[in-house]
């Protein structure tokens, strides 16, 4: 019998050195004590809404609806919250928790630059000292992130190993945890790696669902009929599932990132071309060739570009509770266009993927159905690269 | 019960690690009898990792190089095969959970117990999570090897208890790699190791002169070394074998 601790299905649990395993375990303790405690709540609650700006928006897209003439579409707006991405939740969470652990630093990996920009923003607000790991190509796609992080008082080290990309940082930032435990947490930035990560992110996360149901019951009066979010780890898509997990009639779908498509090697789509495996801490899916070596994946997305799945995802889909569905570089391109023209809202590349996908299924669905897309992050930082990929030379 | 305990009958053990394939698996074959030749008491077989996460860069250069180089498990299999007919002190092998998941763990390591393998070290498999692999190991006598680290504290006597083969203690905090210092109260986890098991303890990570051998060898049985001999084939290439005997002989005997 395997360890059943952090488990979902078969997926998740513990896969890491024993130099961690103290540090994971006080984590968790601390999380299990503070997760229940008033005054923890209080405080997280303020920064989320003083700070971050929560609640975010449940905003009715009636341009998008009519003119696909289908479902009724509403966006939750998580590009709204301060640092302009859902990565704001999980990090203040994070960070208070740290802090309350008697912490004073702590490291990140970040693909887009999301996660480490709101790793950076949550370290300067709290008087922590912050290093952000990030692959030298994201690095490169993301330079505005990086300036911002560094303008935020952070570290930036860009990492050279690998494909270079958010698995390389992820790999980074739990070697650098091996070296320096008892002042540094390390802030993963998704619903992946070691119990408790993937519980504890998803808690912080899941106020995305919390709102879209309350938002939803106020508006209309009842449940949508599907949610649709981009997964990459799966953070914004799990932290808008959860609270309907329970509730078999919302359609639960993640969109991964095809790349150039799932026929190609150059995908990073892990539900639909991985199989399981055990890496970065976790049991789940991962695009891996034939002696388990990790695939170096691609998507035009950095925070999506990654080989494998929050283990709760992976069950979500063993269970078929949530459909994983895989969205190419174009398509994602195409939605990025359409929702800038079509409702003034310029939508990160990776929400793109979910935006991409409403617009493939909204059409065939009746006029009183309804589908909440999850925005989960503003697109400003994707405008060069996007512009790049339409052949126009512009420079930040 | 493997072999592992002979490679402890020999006074101090030193133990070196070697990237199976980097620069090719010739290298690595000629590269273990050398080490077996000048003294060497058990080898530590790497299978490379893309993504070796408890290495330092000197590591994570030889397992890219390796891989780049073409090394699939089944040609690491074959390379133990062909080691068997001459070399008879213990081999184990270190690599990460998914490379042996990914096989098949049962197919991996009934493997491993007919090509003459005697142990298996995982650095991603903490005590928690040896029920992935253990009942396998234990069917086909293969020790799955436990680590303790600097920050184990309250869980070294747990993990000594139901250690098999030989311990792993890992010498500092971080990834492997070449220290100039050791600062880490190993004597203090070395007493609270022997108060719970009988099986020897060797002291890994940072190691490379002969007196930093000396000094881990003397509190415990012995000696782990890897990224100053991955070194030396980074630096020496295919020539490297006579390079690395010479400088087992020197480490063993600094330790013996």
């Amino acid at each position: 019998m395997t360890n059943q601790k952090g488990r979902f299905g078969v997926h998740g649990g513990q896969y890491i050195p024993e130099t961690l395993m103290n540090a994971v375990i006080e984590l968790e303790e601390a999380y299990d004590h503070y997760k229940n405690d008033p005054e923890f709540n209080r405080e997280l609650s303020e920064l989320f809404n003083d700070y971050a700006g929560r609640p975010s928006r449940l905003y009715y897209a009636k341009k998008m609806t009519e003119d696909l003439g289908g479902a009724k579409i509403y966006l939750k707006r998580e590009d709204l919250n301060h640092t302009g991405a859902h990565k704001i939740n999980n990090v203040l969470g994070q960070a208070l928790l740290a802090k309350k652990m008697g912490k004073t630093r702590l490291i990140a990996e970040t693909g887009a630059g999301q996660h480490g920009v709101a790793t950076a923003t949550a370290a300067a607000l709290m008087g922590l000292d912050c290093v952000v790991f990030m692959g030298e190509e994201d690095t490169k796609r993301q330079a505005l992130n990086v300036y911002r992080m560094r303008l935020l008082g952070s570290e930036v080290v860009p990492v050279k190993s690998g494909t270079a990309t958010l698995k390389d940082a992820v790999s980074e930032a739990m070697r650098e945890w091996t070296t320096r435990i008892a002042d540094t947490h390390y802030c993963l930035g998704s619903v992946m790696g070691p119990h408790p990560f993937p519980t504890i992110v998803r808690d912080f996360q899941a106020v995305i669902s919390k709102e879209i149901k309350e938002q939803m019951l106020q508006k209309e009066g009842r449940l949508p009929d599907a949610v649709i979010a981009c997964v990459g780890g799966g953070s914004n898509a799990i932290g808008s599932f959860y609270h309907f997990i329970g509730d078999s009639s919302v359609r639960l779908i993640g969109c991964e990132a095809a790349g150039r498509g799932i026929d190609t090697f150059e995908t990073a789509a892990t539900i639909s071309t991985g199989r399981l495996g055990i890496f970065h801490g976790m049991k789940s899916y991962f695009c891996q060739d034939e002696d388990g070596q990790i695939a170096p994946v691609y998507s035009i997305s950095a925070g999506l570009d990654y080989p494998g799945v929050g283990p709760e995802h992976a069950h979500l889909h063993d269970i078929g509770r949530a459909e994983y569905v895989a969205v190419t570089d174009e398509e994602a391109v195409r939605a990025f266009e359409y929702l800038s023209k079509t409702e003034g809202i310029i939508p990160a590349i990776e929400s793109s993927h979910a935006v991409a996908h409403a617009i493939k299924i909204a059409p065939a669905m009746d006029k009183d159905k309804i589908i909440v897309i999850t925005v989960s992050g503003r697109g400003d930082k994707d405008c060069a690269a996007i512009a790049r990929y339409r052949g126009e030379d512009i420079h930040e | 019960m493997s072999n592992i305990k002979k490679a402890f009958e020999n006074g101090k053990a030193f133990i070196p690690f070697i990237t199976c394939g980097d620069p090719d698996l010739e290298t690595t074959a000629a590269t273990v009898r050398a080490a077996v030749a000048n003294g060497a008491d058990l080898i530590e077989l790497g299978i490379p990792f893309s993504d070796p996460t408890a290495e330092g860069p000197v590591i994570q250069a030889a397992n890219i190089r390796a891989l780049k180089g073409g090394v699939k498990t089944d040609k690491v299999f074959s390379l133990v095969r062909e080691l068997r007919k001459d070399v008879t002190v213990p081999m184990v092998f270190m690599t990460y959970a998914n490379v042996v998941f990914s096989y098949g763990s049962e197919r991996f390591i009934s493997t491993c117990a007919e090509i003459g393998i005697d142990g298996l070290i995982l650095p991603d498999i903490p005590f928690e999570e040896r029920e992935e692999f253990l009942p396998v190991c234990r069917k086909y006598g293969v020790d799955l090897i436990s680590l303790i680290a600097p920050t184990s504290e309250n869980r070294i006597g747990m993990i000594a208890k139901e250690a098999e083969g030989f311990i792993y203690l890992v010498s500092s905090l971080g990834v492997t790699g070449v220290r100039s210092e050791i600062n880490t109260d190993l004597e203090s986890i070395v007493s609270i190791i022997r108060k719970n098991t009988d099986i020897p303890c060797a002291i890994g990570f940072g190691i490379s002169t002969p007196e930093q051998a000396k000094k881990m060898a003397d509190i415990s049985d012995g000696a782990i070394v890897g990224s100053a001999i991955i070194k030396q084939l980074a630096q020496y290439g295919t020539a490297a074998p006579e390079h690395i005997g010479a400088y087992v002989k020197e480490m063993k005997d600094a330790i013996r």
